[in-house]
C-alpha cells in the first residue's frame, strides 16, 4: 500500500511527537542536536501546514471550500475520530508554525540551557495545539487540551524561580478546574444527543426535542465556560496576566496562541452547533460572547494602561485581542454581518504575530534599559562541562543594534495599537465598516466600535511610554549586548507582519470565504459524515 | 439507585468546591481530587444508569441493545481518570516547589497580614 496524500493531515501532530519523543533520548549536554531536531520538526510542521491551506483552498470545482478527512484507524466518521482539515482549522496551523519557529530560535540564545527538557515540552505542546486544530470529536478535543496544558505548565514554569511557580500553581489549579468543567459538558452533551463527533451534531440538533434542548444548552454552556478560561474572557482571565508575565520570553511568544485555542474552538463550535441551520437552537449564546467579549476588552485596555512593565502591557493586550474576536464572533452567531468575523479573524492573526514579537522584544529592551544582563552559562549551567556544546557567540553590540531595535518595537506597537498602514489597521476597520451595517439591528454595534478606538489608543499610550523611556530615557552609554539569535526571530516576525500587512488582499479574501464556509455547517457535516473509508476505496479500485 | 448515584455527585462535588476555595494547597489538592471522582462518576452515570449488565455485545446474531449498557462513556471515563491523575500529580509537585521556595502552604506564596 502506497502512502496516499490524506496521510499529511495527520503530519502536524506526529511530526512534533515524534520530535519530542526523540528529544528525550539525548542528555542535556548535547543541546544543539535536540535543537536541530526541534527546528527541523517545526519546519516540517510549518510546510505541512502550508500545503494543508492551500489544499483547504480548493478550486473552483468545489467552490474554493475544500474540506480534508483523516479517518483515523479507518473507522467511518460518527464512530471513530475523524481529523478534519477546513480554512479556518488550516490557518491556525499554519499560525501556529509561523510563532513556533521564531520562538524556538529565540529559545537557543539562552533558554534552553535553563532547565530540562525544553525542546521535548517545546514539542509536545506543538503537538496538543495542532491537534486541537484538527479535531473533530469532542472527546479527542479534550484529550489534545490536556496534551497542550501539561506541556504549557512545564513550559511556564522552566527556569524555575519564585514568581515561576507561584503563577504556576494559580495557573495549573485553574486549568485543572475548568478541565472538570470541560468533561461535564462533554458527558452532558454525549447523554443528550448520544454523538460526540462535530460533524454528526450539527445534524443532531435541529431534531433535539423540547425535553432535550435545556439540557442540551446546558451542556454547551458548561463547555463554553471551559473554553471562556482558555481564552482568557474576563471574569475568568484573572490568571492570565501574571501567568504570561511570569513565562520566560519564547514561552510567552509561544503562549499568545494558546488563548487563540480558546477562541479557535468557541467560534468553531457556535457556528456549527448554534449556526443558523440549529433551528430552536440558533444563535444561543451570542449575546454571552458578544458581552463577555466587550468586558474583556474592556478589562484588557484598562490594564494596558495600568501596567508599566512591557510584560505586563504584552499580556493584557492578549487579552483585548481574544476579547475582540470573541465580541466579533458573538455579532456574526447573533445573525450580525459576515464582514466582521473575518475581519476579526484577520485582526487576530495580525495581533496574535504582534503580540508574540512583543513577549520576544521584552529581553533585549530591558538590557537596553540596563534592567537585565545576558544570560551567560556561567549562571545557568548546571552541566558545566568541557565536552559541553561550545555556546553561540555571535553577539551584535554595534550602535545599528539600538535602531533596528526601536524600529522592530515601532512596527510592532503599530501593528498591536491599530494604526495605519499594517494589519492590526486592516482589521479593525473591516470590523467597524460591518458594524456600522449593523447599527440597525443591534445597539451594541457603537459600544464594540467605540471600545475597538478606546483599546487602540490605550495600547497606544501604553506603549508609547515604554517606548520613550527605554530608547530615548535610557541612559545606557554602552550598546547592549544582543545576540544574533535574539534578532532574528524578532526581524521574521516583524517582516511577517509588514508582509501580512502588503498582501492584506489576499489574506482578507481568504478569511471572507473562510467565514462563509463557517456559516454553512452542513457542507462540513456532510463532508465529514460522507468521508470514504480507505478500505472501501481499495475494493472500488 | 439513580437517588444514591445522584447524592454521592451532588456530595463529592459541593465539597470539592468548597475545598479549591481554601487557601492551603492541600486542600486545594484535595478538593480537586474529590471533583475529579464527581466528574468520572458523572460522565459513568451519562450512559444510562444499568446495573449488572455488560458493555459488551457478542459477536453475529440479533442482539438487544437494551440488555447491554452503554459502552462509550466507560472508555470515557477510563481516558479521564487517567489524564486526571496525571495532572494531580504534577499539581502535586508543583505545589511541593511552591512549599520549598516561599515557605508557606498558601496558595498565593504569602501568609495574609494581620
Amino acid at each position: 500500500m502506497s502512502v496516499s496524500p490524506e496521510h499529511l493531515i495527520i503530519a502536524p501532530i506526529v511530526v512534533p511527537f515524534l520530535a519530542g519523543a526523540l528529544t528525550l533520548i539525548y542528555d542535556e549536554r548535547q543541546r544543539r542536536a535536540k535543537l536541530a531536531i526541534g527546528l527541523l520538526s517545526c519546519a516540517a510542521t510549518l510546510l505541512a501546514a502550508i500545503e494543508l491551506l492551500a489544499r483547504s483552498k480548493g478550486s473552483d470545482l468545489t467552490g474554493g471550500n475544500d474540506i480534508g478527512f483523516y479517518l483515523l484507524g479507518d473507522w467511518s466518521a460518527p464512530y471513530g475520530i475523524v481529523l478534519v482539515v477546513d480554512r479556518l482549522s488550516a490557518m491556525m496551523l499554519v499560525l501556529t508554525g509561523l510563532l513556533a519557529l521564531p520562538a524556538l530560535i529565540f529559545s537557543a540564545a539562552g533558554t534552553h540551557r535553563q532547565g530540562q527538557h525544553f525542546h521535548a515540552m517545546f514539542q509536545f505542546l506543538l503537538m496538543g495545539l495542532n491537534g486541537a486544530f484538527l479535531t473533530g470529536d469532542l472527546f479527542n478535543l479534550f484529550v489534545f487540551f490536556e496534551v497542550l496544558l501539561a506541556a504549557s505548565y512545564g513550559l511556564l514554569m522552566h527556569g524555575g524561580g519564585e514568581a515561576k511557580v507561584r503563577s504556576g500553581l494559580h495557573y495549573i489549579a485553574i486549568n485543572l478546574a475548568a478541565s472538570l468543567l470541560f468533561l461535564v459538558g462533554v458527558s452532558l452533551v454525549y447523554g443528550v444527543t448520544g454523538t460526540l463527533n462535530m460533524a454528526h451534531l450539527v445534524q443532531l440538533v435541529p431534531g433535539l426535542n423540547d425535553d432535550q434542548r435545556p439540557l442540551f444548552h446546558a451542556g454547551a454552556g458548561i463547555m463554553a465556560v471551559a473554553f471562556l478560561v482558555k481564552a482568557g474572557i474576563w471574569p475568568l482571565a484573572f490568571w492570565l496576566p501574571s501567568t504570561y508575565a511570569a513565562g520566560a520570553p519564547p514561552v510567552a511568544a509561544l503562549f499568545a496562541v494558546m488563548t487563540k485555542v480558546g477562541v479557535y474552538v468557541l467560534v468553531r463550535l457556535s457556528f456549527l452547533i448554534f449556526g443558523v441551520h440549529a433551528g430552536a437552537s440558533a444563535g444561543f449564546g451570542a449575546q454571552v460572547l458578544l458581552a463577555g467579549g466587550l468586558a474583556t476588552v474592556t478589562f484588557g485596555l484598562l490594564g494596558v494602561l495600568a501596567s508599566r512593565e512591557m510584560d505586563r502591557v504584552a499580556a493584557f493586550v492578549v487579552m483585548v485581542s481574544s476579547g475582540t474576536v470573541i465580541a466579533a464572533a458573538g455579532v456574526v452567531t447573533g445573525g450580525g454581518p459576515a464582514g466582521v468575523l473575518s475581519a476579526a479573524l484577520f485582526y487576530m492573526l495580525g495581533s496574535t504575530l504582534a503580540v508574540s514579537a512583543a513577549f520576544l522584544l521584552i529581553e533585549p529592551m530591558r538590557r537596553l534599559g540596563g534592567e537585565a544582563e545576558l544570560i551567560t552559562d556561567d549562571e545557568t549551567d548546571d552541566y558545566d562541562d568541557p565536552d559541553d556544546d561550545p555556546r553561540p557567540e555571535m553577539v551584535l553590540a554595534f550602535p545599528g543594534a539600538v535602531t533596528v531595535l526601536s524600529l522592530a518595537f515601532a512596527v510592532t506597537m503599530i501593528a498591536l495599537t491599530g494604526l495605519p498602514p499594517l494589519s492590526g489597521f486592516i482589521g479593525k476597520l473591516g470590523m467597524v465598516q460591518g458594524l456600522l451595517e449593523d447599527t440597525g439591528r443591534d445597539g451594541w454595534a457603537w459600544g464594540f466600535i467605540a471600545l475597538l478606538f478606546l483599546s487602540g489608543f490605550a495600547t497606544l499610550l501604553a506603549t508609547l511610554r515604554i517606548g520613550i523611556r527605554t530608547f530615548w530615557g535610557s541612559e545606557a552609554i554602552e550598546p547592549p549586548r544582543i545576540l544574533a539569535l535574539e534578532f532574528a526571530p524578532i526581524l521574521l516576525l516583524v517582516t511577517l507582519l509588514v508582509v501580512l500587512s502588503a498582501k492584506a488582499e489576499v489574506t482578507l479574501g481568504y478569511m471572507v470565504d473562510t467565514t462563509d464556509a463557517l456559516l454553512r455547517p452542513a457542507i462540513y457535516a456532510e463532508g465529514v459524515l460522507g468521508a470514504p473509508r480507505a478500505e472501501d476505496a481499495e475494493v472500488a479500485e | 439507585m439513580e437517588l444514591v448515584l445522584s447524592a454521592a455527585i451532588g456530595v463529592l462535588a459541593a465539597s470539592g468546591v468548597w475545598l479549591i476555595l481554601r487557601p492551603r494547597t492541600f486542600q486545594v489538592i484535595v478538593g480537586l481530587c474529590l471533583m475529579s471522582y464527581a466528574v468520572n462518576l458523572f460522565i459513568f452515570s451519562m450512559g444510562r444508569v444499568m446495573p449488572g449488565v455488560p458493555p459488551i455485545m457478542p459477536r453475529g446474531g440479533f442482539v438487544d441493545p437494551t440488555a447491554y449498557a452503554d459502552p462509550l462513556p466507560q472508555a470515557l471515563v477510563l481516558t479521564a481518570i487517567v489524564i486526571s491523575f496525571a495532572t494531580t500529580a504534577l499539581f502535586l509537585v508543583v505545589m511541593i516547589a511552591s512549599r520549598g521556595l516561599t515557605g508557606t502552604d498558601h496558595v498565593d506564596g504569602t501568609e495574609k497580614q494581620p
